[in-house]
């Protein structure tokens, strides 16, 4: 397992950091916000995403991808996380794409995979169902109907659920939880406004019904695919943590009280420091869980739980106190460090909160 | 490489005596001297055939009898050795500070006649750093050291002078310029501490041992040949000393989650009961993972900067973050120890114990020093705050 980068990670990373410096600074979502944007994210952009050939990371080479994988993909999602970036790489390009390409059939692959590798449409994962990640905790029903199947039941937390083209539902079968590709027109779905202005949204499944052929295959996609899920937002987190960081740096370096600056005071300068040394050990972590996921190694489980953990707890501490220590103007929505804060508390509790890792992480380890 | 791994173990696996493949007691440590004292004949044994080889100071210049090992491969020999359950063969503060020190800024004479004694473990080296008035704001040192020919006259009070009771030279920092800013009227210098005049005296410690010392230096001939770089320009030295120092320090934790070391999860098993596997106590349980992961996240970092130094990124001020997490975290697990053993954990000596449980309690009570020694760390956050992030004094 490496923990640097090799020159290929390097050049998309730098590609990416330019790219949503320039194309989707916070101001984008602000105005996403302010316009009360229907869609929640900026369909152009996402086309340009898809042509620089992030949608295709997880895909292998024989169906359009580069199989880059996540040490790839945490790159770009570092990259959106330090500005705060509002697009549909989760749902889409992480979670649609690695569900299809691992328990995709080869038409399933063939129907769904060109127009998502072209940004042209939307996958969500619908999971969830109660007011915490619970992966185990699946009551939507899956009954056989015919060939196919009748699905009911509500999912929420559906990350761009309410425009999503086809929702990829977790449903209850005779035979275990199943994953079924529904469109997401056939689904009542409401849109939740979240405090961090990004989209989730609550799905209904009334009597919905599909035919075989929207089933995906049975086996270990969902976790693997969660296991990159909580990688990748790591890596958001990880990004978003360091601009909050950086900004609050320099706060402290420019804003002058008692005629110096207040970051030649201790108090500032020990938290300052303390916040480095976190944000730099969540790189390591982030860095790990991508390596090992990519290699398959055996410890993924314990290294993704302990990436997403060190993520929560480190973009917590960056999000309160870079509020805290721009002051008066840090509670202020003119202002841009509160965006942080709100974006911690949504991406902390999203695929895993941190007392959900630990558990995973102590099985893992086994105790 | 893969040849040299598998010589390295070949080697090993001939040479080291199974006795050295234990656990080590803190008394078995092997810091060398003139006065060492060897609990078991093996240890010697043990030192002598490294020392042979050089790899009691592996990455050190062959000349010097050090290993001339590249880094890769002297990471190579610690997995190696780690994986059969080696025991570091010799440690001191010759081999991590004043050794790495005299590399780069020594004589070729100093080198020559310091180095290799370092390797083999026939002088112990202790530290003149810290006065009863200069802990934390260590460059206000007054150990005075005044030039008349070609000696020193050397007067002063040093203090947390670790182990300088069985120590055989004692590097210092003293002042040789008093007129000068108190950075810059600073040198370093090599003392030998035959010499009468040198009096360290022990100082019992909380944990009951007395591992640190004060030491009186009264009217000292030192010769000009011991003073290393140049006159009055100490500090840089002493700083980069300091460096090696924390990265010793901050390896604490790494060390203690070596093979034979106890892991916390199976104490926390054992006292708190074990459910489906799992430490039977929820909040307790939480905690545990809290502190491992927090340690696992912690030696990633650390390989992460090793293979970063290895691709030929520049070592800087980092040290002071390994330093104070890596105490930090050892502080924590003696403390997640203690409170999986509940009462058990608190035994000082005699019945009613075993020997980890009084072990820990001691180790517990020595942890409390590592986030003191070789700069508090209130000063490492000082120096990250400063060199790493550039905030204004």
């Amino acid at each position: 397992m490496a923990l640097i980068l090799n020159d290929e990670a390097q050049m998309v990373r730098d590609t990416a950091l330019s790219f949503f410096r320039e194309r989707s600074p916070i101001t984008a979502l602000r105005k996403l916000r302010d316009d009360n944007d229907p869609v929640g994210f900026s369909r152009g952009l996402w086309r340009e995403m898809a042509e620089l050939g992030w949608t295709g990371f997880l895909v292998d080479e024989d169906d359009g991808g580069s199989a880059f994988g996540m040490t790839g993909l945490t790159q770009v999602m570092e990259a959106a996380g330090r500005t705060l970036t509002a697009s549909p790489l989760m749902s889409t390009a992480l979670l649609g794409a690695s569900l299809l390409s691992l328990a995709g059939s080869d038409d399933q692959k063939a129907e769904y995979l060109p127009p998502l590798l072209a940004g042209e449409q939307i996958l969500a994962l619908a999971l969830d169902e109660g007011a915490r990640h619970a992966p185990d905790r699946i009551a939507v029903t899956a009954a056989r109907d015919g060939a196919g199947y009748r699905l009911n039941g509500e999912k929420t937390f559906v990350l761009d659920g309410h425009i999503a083209d086809t929702l990829i539902v977790a449903a209850r079968t005779d035979s275990g939880v199943a994953l079924f590709l529904v469109p997401g027109e056939a689904a009542s779905r409401t849109r939740l406004a979240m405090v961090d202005s990004r989209n989730a949204a609550r799905v209904r499944l009334d009597n919905v019904v599909v035919g075989p052929d929207a089933m995906l295959r049975r086996g270990p996609a969902l976790d693997l695919a969660l296991d990159r899920a909580r990688t990748g937002l790591a890596a958001e987190m990880l990004g978003s943590a360091q601009e909050a960081f950086d900004r609050t740096v320099q706060y402290l370096k420019d804003r002058k009280q008692f005629g110096v600056a207040i970051g030649s005071f201790q108090s500032l300068k020990h938290r300052a420091a303390q916040m480095f040394c976190e944000v730099e050990i969540t790189r390591s972590a982030v860095i790990a869980a991508a390596s090992a996921l990519d290699s398959g190694a055996n410890d993924a489980a314990a290294l993704v739980s302990l990436a997403k953990a060190k993520a929560n707890e480190t973009l917590f501490l960056c999000g309160n106190e870079g509020v805290q220590m721009h002051g008066g103007i840090g509670m202020t929505d003119e202002h841009e460090i509160g965006f942080f804060m709100k974006r911690s508390r949504v991406a902390q509790a999203t695929f895993g909160d941190t007392r959900f890792c630990r558990d995973r992480y102590a099985e893992a380890m086994g105790y | 490489m893969s040849n040299f791994r598998a010589e390295t173990r070949a080697w090993l696996e001939e040479n080291c005596p199974p006795a050295m493949r234990s656990f080590m007691p803190e008394n078995e440590q092997v810091a060398g001297g003139k006065r060492a004292e060897y609990v078991r004949p093996e240890q010697k044994i043990w030192l002598d055939r490294m020392a042979e080889k050089g790899w009691t100071a592996p990455t050190w210049p062959k000349q010097y009898g050090g290993g001339g090992l590249s880094n890769e491969q002297a990471m190579i020999l610690e997995e190696e050795m780690q994986d059969l359950g080696c025991r570091v063969p010799l440690r001191g503060m010759g081999l991590s500070m004043l050794g790495p020190v005299l590399l780069e800024y020594g004589t070729e004479e100093q080198r020559q006649t310091h180095i290799p004694p370092i390797v083999r473990g026939e002088i112990r080296w202790c530290q003149g750093y810290s006065e009863p008035e200069a802990g934390s704001d260590l460059a206000s040192l007054r150990t005075r050291a005044v030039l008349q020919g070609e000696h020193f006259l050397v007067n002063g009070h040093k203090i947390w002078t670790s182990n300088a009771h069985v120590s055989d030279w004692i590097f210092c920092l003293v002042r040789t310029d008093p007129t000068a800013k108190k950075h810059e009227g600073i040198s370093f210098l090599l003392i030998d501490m035959a010499d009468p005049g040198v009096r360290p005296r022990p100082i019992r410690l909380i944990s009951g041992a007395s591992v640190f010392c004060e030491t009186f230096i009264e009217n000292v001939r030192v010769p000009v040949g011991n003073l290393v770089g140049p006159l009055n320009k100490g500090w840089t030295i002493a700083k980069r000393l300091l460096e090696h120092e924390r990265k010793g320090i901050g390896g604490i934790a790494a060390r203690n989650a070596a093979k034979f070391e106890v892991p916390l999860e199976a104490v926390a098993k054992q006292f708190a009961g074990e459910q489906d596997g799992k430490i039977a106590d929820p909040i307790l349980r939480d905690r545990v993972a809290a502190y491992s992961m927090d340690a696992h996240a912690f030696q990633l970092t650390r390989r992460r900067a090793a293979e970063e130094a290895e691709a030929g990124a520049p070592p800087g001020p980092l040290s002071a973050m390994f330093k104070l997490q890596g105490t930090e975290l050892n502080k924590r697990r003696y403390e997640m120890l203690l409170e999986a053993e509940g009462f058990q954990g608190l035994g000082w000596e005699g019945e009613g114990f075993t020997s980890d449980e009084l072990r820990f309690t001691r180790e517990w009570l020595r942890s409390k020093a590592n986030s003191i020694e070789g700069g508090t760390s209130e000063v490492q956050l000082n120096i990250i705050a400063k060199r790493v992030l550039g905030l204004p004094d």
